[in-house]
């Protein structure tokens, strides 16, 4: 049962009210360090000019490719997250969420360099259970099996990837996913793995990263984003929809 | 030339739970002591961009850097062990507070028969019960004399319980703040289980369900169940970690400084004693010596016996002999459980707190009979409502793809309707489960690392088995439509996450044969040299660690002070 009206988080001037943490008795500390940079901060996000917000409805100048050098590469990606997670009734697919701009903005820093990742040679396969043993950095993995997805739609159906119909994608996909298709220092299944994840990542994780556009993964999944307290909920028998919260609400706003 | 600073009276190598527990307990008694940290210095005013799933869950924002230090991993001998590259299996800390800055907060004391696991396995089910492939072993002091520190943890901390669970150990003081709120998900395995003929409890939370003020004088807020807890620091000081609470109260002693980004890599020794430790500024790349009266290896489990291996203190563990005691005992956790569908109820699991659950113990340590079973101990099995996050938290059925058009509808679907029962079961040590150093592999400063070497047992497996079946009648209970009890466990792999509760490599005890340090976390071989974490741990129960690690904290400060007025072995 859900609750008819979407309801509004708790603000926070009323959080200060009800939790009583700001009335000086237990300040903790950083709450109030939180909300006072938050005060600080009260531009409006809004352009001057066009009156624009910078979230939504003037996304499309605020994202573009980071790594990937050609649209031919981008498509195929694009083409390839869509199949792990498409479009249906319930809301928009990888596409429409933005997750091929997130995961090109991610190949392009730390994520994609394997900038936290132990990568001391020397490299060997190992057992599954060792886990990633790769020489390659993400990028590279990413940059590779994207050739390799167009090169299997070439040899099995005489096609770039972007055109194939779906199924024959997802006959493609599954054979990655099995680790079927030769790869260079990587097998296909840890390509795919990969791109599983990051698929879910881009559609999920905060607008601030490019993906989830307009929070409409959020919105799909029933996720409030970034609230500041339950307390007065947690015991609710009806299921809450609250109007969902980007984390950039604490910088902007 | 590494420059010699100016010496201090104790000396802890990492400030988390342990470090900074030691340090407020020696600068209270007036002991100079200081903490040597690699990380940052960071406090709860650091936490307020942290809603934030993909950066901090995901991206593992507050954890240890792995391109300067890992450990490497191998199931069994046979094979090569190779570097974990990637973070997987568990999650290390880094900075002040350690881990226990982004820890859920489910805090236990271990059982009674933990203790004495051994002896009272033997006197109940004979000297075979699982074979003596097993190192089963007492730990060298009872749950009665741990029970004064174990009370002091909890009332540093506040932790927030009901002593209503009949199988655990007498408590002399009532838990300093009352149970978190019972939630309609919570009330549903209350239910069941009470059906069951079990005996469900509010599991003791270090999120506190009101604000209080610790014996010290420090203050913890109120939990606001933000749903962002395991994995994130509380931006609301609502979750006891040591740099909320014992690490201000060594810091307003006047004797107690910690020196960030200073990465130890050698515990010097001279005869029967140690002098200091070595470490590198890892902004500058200098290299200091740290001249100390006292050192104690505060580090976590697998750094505590990595510093201890590559200084030479005590004798390596060989399996093919048994003879040596470093790095034996290496034991994790088995995690049995069953998770539910509900077609018809959808519930708010975006809420919550990482220790918001109700437990039963029913199936725990030596509560229920196994003398037709062929494993010992067991596991707490609970039913926490942490609250679940989008990108990790995308459960479907049984016989659902992995991807595309059915597993978005049936994950976006069940994102609210999926409950999990999971256990935090025991894990039993073996003669071939151990630490040692990798002869290939270095960190940042040239020292080599750690190697585990660790798979699954029969009795792992098996006691999986059946907490699995109970966990998924419990779930019937509860109505769910469709029940996915845990997959029968294989062979230990790194990958995925399962949870941070490495223990052992550090074991302690009353016969220096069997165990690296006594029951005052004194080393055997340097009696100015102490250990404390989870690598004190015999064996690893059926209960999440921290709650026994502070307590074991709290009793090494009172034999770090006792030394260092007398000197000499405490025992
Ligand atoms: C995600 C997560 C959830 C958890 N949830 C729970 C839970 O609900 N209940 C529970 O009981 N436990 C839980 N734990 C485990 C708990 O966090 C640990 O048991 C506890 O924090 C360990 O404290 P410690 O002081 O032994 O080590 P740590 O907190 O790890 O502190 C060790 C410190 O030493 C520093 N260090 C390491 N090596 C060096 C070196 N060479 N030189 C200098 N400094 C060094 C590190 O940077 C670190 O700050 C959880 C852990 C994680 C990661
Ligand atoms: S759930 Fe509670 S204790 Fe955990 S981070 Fe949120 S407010 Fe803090």
């Amino acid at each position: 049962m859900s609750n008819e009206k979407e309801k509004q988080g708790v603000s926070r001037r009323d959080f200060l009210k009800t939790t009583g943490i700001a009335t000086g008795t237990l300040i903790g500390g950083g709450i109030i360090g939180g909300l006072v940079g938050y005060n600080a901060n009260k531009g409006s996000g809004k352009n001057e000019k066009t009156g624009e917000t910078q979230q939504g409805q003037n996304h499309e100048i605020n994202v573009g490719l980071q790594h990937f050098k050609t649209m031919k590469s981008f498509n195929i990606l694009s083409q390839a997250t869509e199949r792990i997670l498409p479009e249906d009734d319930l809301g928009p697919g990888a596409i429409g969420l933005g997750v091929p701009y997130f995961i090109d903005n991610q190949l392009a820093g730390a994520y994609g360099m394997n900038a936290k990742e132990y990568m001391q040679g020397p490299f060997e396969d190992g057992a599954v259970t060792q886990g990633y043993q790769s020489r390659l950095t993400r990028a590279q993995i990413f940059d590779q099996g994207i050739a390799k997805l167009e090169e299997e739609a070439q040899s099995r159906f005489k096609k770039g990837f972007e055109e194939l119909e779906p199924d024959q994608m997802d006959e493609i996909l599954t054979a990655f996913q099995k680790g079927e298709v030769k790869m260079e220092a990587v097998t296909s299944m840890f390509f795919f793995t990969l791109l599983r994840q990051a698929t879910l990542e881009g559609a999920y994780s905060d607008p601030i990263y490019n993906g989830n556009r307009n929070m409409e993964g959020w919105k799909m999944k029933g996720f409030p984003g970034h609230q500041y307290s339950y307390a007065k909920d947690i015991e609710s028998k009806e299921f809450i929809e609250y109007k969902p919260q980007s984390i950039s609400s604490m910088t902007h706003k | 030339m590494a420059t010699t600073l100016d010496k201090v009276d104790v000396l802890t190598v990492g400030v988390g739970w342990t470090g900074g527990i030691v340090a407020a307990e020696c600068a209270k008694s007036g002991l100079k002591v200081r903490g040597l940290e690699r990380g940052e210095a960071r406090g709860t005013e650091d936490y307020s961009m942290v809603h934030d799933e993909f950066r901090y869950a995901i991206r593992y924002e507050l954890f240890q850097n792995l391109s300067r230090e890992t450990i490497t991993f191998r199931n069994n001998r046979q094979m090569n062990a190779l570097p974990m590259r990637m973070m997987g299996s568990f999650l290390l800390g880094e900075g002040l507070g350690g881990a226990g800055t982004h820890w859920n907060g489910q805090n236990w004391r271990f059982l009674p028969y933990d203790f004495e696991i051994k002896s009272q396995t033997e006197k109940k089910y004979g000297k075979d019960k699982i074979g003596k492939d097993f190192l089963l072993q007492d730990w060298g002091i009872t749950y009665d004399e741990l029970e004064p520190y174990f009370t002091k943890f909890e009332y540093t901390a506040g932790i927030s319980g009901e002593d209503t669970n009949p199988f655990w150990g007498k408590r002399s003081k009532p838990f300093p703040t009352p149970p978190m709120k019972k939630t309609p998900i919570l009330e549903k395995f209350e239910k069941a289980t009470t059906n069951l003929g079990y005996h469900p409890f509010m599991m003791p939370s270090a999120n506190l369900s009101e604000p209080y003020e610790n014996p010290d004088g420090s203050t913890i807020a109120a939990c606001q169940y933000c749903g962002f807890c395991e994995r994130f620091g509380c931006e609301y000081g609502a979750k006891s970690s040591a740099e909320i609470t014992v690490v201000p109260t060594a810091l307003e002693t006047g004797n107690y400084d910690i020196r960030y980004h200073s990465n130890v890599v050698e515990v010097l020794k001279k005869g029967n004693k140690v002098t200091g430790v070595r470490f590198y500024d890892t902004v500058t790349g200098e290299e200091f010596i740290q001249p100390a009266d006292v050192v104690v290896l505060t580090s976590y489990v697998l750094n505590n016996a990595k510093l201890l291996m590559v200084s030479n203190i005590g004798e390596q563990y060989d399996p093919d002999t048994g003879r040596g005691t470093l790095g034996k005992n290496y034991c994790y956790q088995i995690l049995p459980g069953a998770t539910g569908f509900f077609d018809d109820e959808q519930f708010n699991t975006y809420m919550g707190a990482g220790a918001l659950g109700m437990t039963i113990d029913d199936f725990n340590g030596d509560s229920f009979d196994h003398s037709k079973l062929d494993f010992i101990h067991g596991a707490s099995l609970s039913l926490t409502q942490p609250g679940l996050r989008p990108i990790a938290f995308n459960p479907v059925p049984p016989d659902t793809p992995a991807w595309g058009a059915e597993f978005k509808k049936a994950s976006v679907h069940y994102y609210t309707r999926a409950l999990s029962i999971g256990g935090q079961g025991a894990s039993m040590p073996y003669k071939e489960n151990y630490m040692s150093l990798d002869s290939t592999y270095k960190d940042a400063y040239g020292v080599p690392l750690l190697r585990l070497t660790y798979n699954f047992t029969d009795q792992d497996r098996a006691l999986h088995k059946y907490l699995s079946e109970r966990s998924a009648e419990i779930m019937k209970e509860m109505g769910a439509n469709t029940i996915a009890p845990a997959n029968p466990l294989t062979d230990y792999d790194i990958v995925p996450y399962q949870t941070t509760h490495n223990t052992g490599g550090t074991v302690m005890g009353n016969d220096p044969a069997i165990s690296v340090v006594n029951t005052w976390l004194q080393h055997w071989d340097a009696e100015n040299l102490f250990v404390v974490g989870a690598g004190n741990f015999a064996h690893n129960s059926g209960y999440n660690p921290t709650g026994t690690v502070g307590a074991l904290a709290y009793r090494c400060a009172e034999g770090i002070i006792k030394y260092s007025k007398t000197g000499g072995s405490l025992v």
